[in-house]
């Protein structure tokens, strides 16, 4: 059962994630973006990770998704709908998925996950992520808290007339 | 895989199932209709479109998009925090301020943006 | 031979089908609720005059759904030549799949197995669908999906009302769910869980967090929260109607300005699951606040106990339902009693009030359990 559904969730990320190159609309790009995250949420489902999942569908499509529609929408993109595939872009785009695979093949078999309380992490329930986020690791927590006003400045410089 | 989220599964596949075989369902037994010129024209108070159908938009929609990700990317934080707010209270307060920290960052940001004028709406520019 | 593992998935389908039943039935009657509702506020009479086919019975109008369902059912599907054909078809059961996902984790009974006569295995969580850790975190992530029919609704009919309406309900939307997820906070600051079922049990314990004196025992620190429990249902509560489109929020829909709003250019059941859809995410928006802030399917004092058989069981479904019902009255109540908000006050109201305010009472409410070292 859970190797159905991890083949089935997976052939749907590929799938997905090949048409977010290949789709020449950027609404349908984005939508098998979402899609693509979707599948990801549920393999973090299958690895026992439900929190991460759970977070996974609420920022990443709930919202980082949605503003991508909304940018895509805001800027009209008719002009890119007409752009053909060029080969050495493809070829270029190969290359690297080729490049990137081997690198990944050979550095998984050589990093330690079972180390730094990872397992925890992927755990079942908030309350252990809880623990570990607000016990030893309170100090990048409270990084991303200027990270995210850094993020809030930098919306209203970019977006706004008169600052 | 943990049985607790099998349901979730089960119930996911139902409801697709119901929703397209709602709409399915509906399409197979509807009055079938001619098509019609006035048919095929968006409806714009019975006059005939004019101008572009995707009218552009204020800049705000996207401001308030932006800001909606930033913080519901809080809003996660703190429902980690939540619910273990209570057992870490017994090892002393430093959660509680580690989160008072972040939330004076924050405020800081919505402050600022308030006193930008980003979320006000009356306004142009 | 039956397994655990059996009766754990037939129990579930049982419930799935049952629960997906009752919701489309509650919608199919909340429709012709609101009518009668709006009517009798209006002084008039509503729809009586349908009842069952082929019997002279009017019923009081009971009938009306079945005649709407067929109405929507058999009417012509038609997909105007103007619009994005795929996405024009995906968007409506984009709008109608949030509310049938989120109600899996709402409990409507108690969740402690229940022994059947005839079966030697009990059956487990029988009331709820899926009983997880994370409940409310699934819920909120479900919900935050709904926003994707609206927007592509809008850009899928390439027509102006429809596109000025998408965008505009999905700000709203967007906006106020960063309000209710700050609101809820407190909920799970008091109660230390995120699974809704212990919610509920701690609220029986405890008292219901709207009502903090009808627990089995009487906790004075709850007494002390109370104030800050009351300003986040209320913040709740006011999210819940922005979340749902319903009036005063019902911007995307504003008549006056945008006829129908992102459904404009929709008809027949393509339509209809749009507008029933809104009332499907009404129906489970009450029994979130239900669950958060009323206690869920408790009486007060624990009169109801936890289920032991079927029938205390289905007893405990009926006073969720009850609730859920009353709540859902209100949402009818406020929306033919109050005027729409103008876009720039829906705005202001989210961003500059209910935003600072949640969490000004998250910091309130932490102090105050701080104060209390960690008890209730």
């Amino acid at each position: 059962m859970e190797g159905i559904l991890f083949w089935f969730l997976a052939l749907v990320l590929l799938g997905s994630a090949v048409a977010v190159i290949t789709n020449r609309s950027p609404v349908a790009s984005a939508l098998s973006l979402v899609t693509m995250i979707l599948a990801l949420a549920g393999l973090f489902g299958l690895l026992g990770a439900y929190f991460l999942a759970a977070i996974q569908v609420w920022v990443y499509a709930g919202a980082v998704m949605v503003l991508f529609l909304f940018i895509i929408m805001l800027l009209d993109l008719k002009a890119e709908e007409g752009m053909p595939l060029r080969a050495l872009g493809v070829g270029a785009g190969l290359f690297l998925v080729l490049f990137l695979g081997v690198g990944i093949w050979h550095a998984i078999p050589a990093s330690a996950w079972e180390a730094n309380g990872l397992r925890a992490a992927v755990s079942n329930d908030a309350a252990s992520i809880g623990h570990l986020l607000f016990g030893a690791y309170v100090l990048p927590f409270e990084a991303v808290g200027f990270l995210l006003l850094v993020a809030m400045v930098g919306v209203i410089v970019l977006s706004k007339r008169d600052v | 895989m943990n049985l607790d989220y099998v349901p979730v599964l089960l119930q996911t596949v139902i409801a697709v199932v119901v929703a397209v075989s709602m709409l399915g369902g509906a399409i197979l037994i509807g009055q079938r209709g001619r098509r019609t010129p006035a048919k095929d024209t968006a409806y714009e108070c019975g006059k005939d479109p004019i101008g572009p159908t995707n009218p552009r938009f204020s800049v705000k929609f996207y401001m308030v998009a932006m800001l909606f990700i930033l913080f519901d990317i809080e809003t996660v934080f703190f429902f980690a925090w939540a619910v273990v707010y209570r057992q870490e209270l017994a090892n002393g307060p430093q959660i509680l301020f580690a989160m008072l920290f972040f939330l004076a960052v924050l405020g800081v940001g919505l402050v600022y943006e308030l006193r930008k004028k980003a979320l006000d709406w009356t306004r142009h520019g | 031979m039956v397994t655990e593992l059996t009766v754990f998935l037939v129990s579930t389908l049982i419930k799935i089908f049952l629960v997906i039943g009752v919701l489309l039935g509650l919608v199919a009657y909340a429709v012709l609720a609101e009518r009668k509702v709006s009517a009798a506020m209006q002084d008039r009479i509503g729809p009586n005059r349908v009842g069952l086919p082929f019997v002279k019975a009017r019923l009081m109008g009971l009938g009306q759904p079945l005649a709407d369902a067929f109405k929507l059912m058999l009417k012509e599907q038609f997909v105007p030549g103007h619009v994005r054909g795929f996405y024009y078809n995906l968007a409506p059961m984009l709008a109608f799949l949030p509310a049938l996902l989120a109600i899996c984790v709402i409990p409507f009974a108690g969740v402690d197995p229940i022994h059947l006569p005839g079966l030697s295995l009990a059956i487990p969580q029988p009331g709820v669908i899926a009983n997880v850790g994370i409940g409310a975190l699934l819920l909120f992530a479900v919900t935050s999906l709904g926003v994707y029919g609206i927007v592509l609704a809008g850009w899928s009919s390439n027509s102006k009302y429809a596109f000025l309406g998408g965008i505009r309900s999905s700000a709203q939307m967007i906006s106020y769910e960063v309000a209710m997820g700050f609101s809820a906070i407190p909920v799970f600051l008091i109660s230390g869980a995120l699974s809704l079922p212990q919610i509920v049990d701690f609220q029986i314990e405890r008292g219901w967090l709207l009502l903090p004196f009808v627990g089995k025992q009487f906790d004075w620190h709850l007494l002390f929260l109370w104030p800050s429990l009351l300003l986040s249902s209320l913040i709740f509560l006011v999210t819940l109607f922005a979340e749902t489109n319903r009036a005063p929020f019902d911007l995307p829909e504003s008549e006056q300005e945008l006829v129908g709003g992102y459904n404009t250019e929709y008809g027949g059941m393509r339509f209809g699951m749009f507008f029933l859809g809104e009332y499907a995410a009404l129906i489970s928006a009450s029994g979130l606040f239900v669950t958060l802030f009323l206690g869920g399917w408790s009486l007060p004092f624990g009169l109801l106990g936890t289920a032991t058989s079927l029938s205390t069981f289905f007893l405990q479904a009926l006073v969720f339902l009850g609730k859920v019902c009353l709540l859902v009255f209100f949402f009818m109540w406020i929306r033919w009693t109050l005027p729409r908000f103008r876009y720039d006050q829906v705005m202001t109201l989210g961003w500059k009030v209910l935003l600072p305010l949640s969490m000004a009472n998250i910091v309130l409410v932490a102090i105050l359990l701080a104060v209390f070292g960690g008890t209730p």
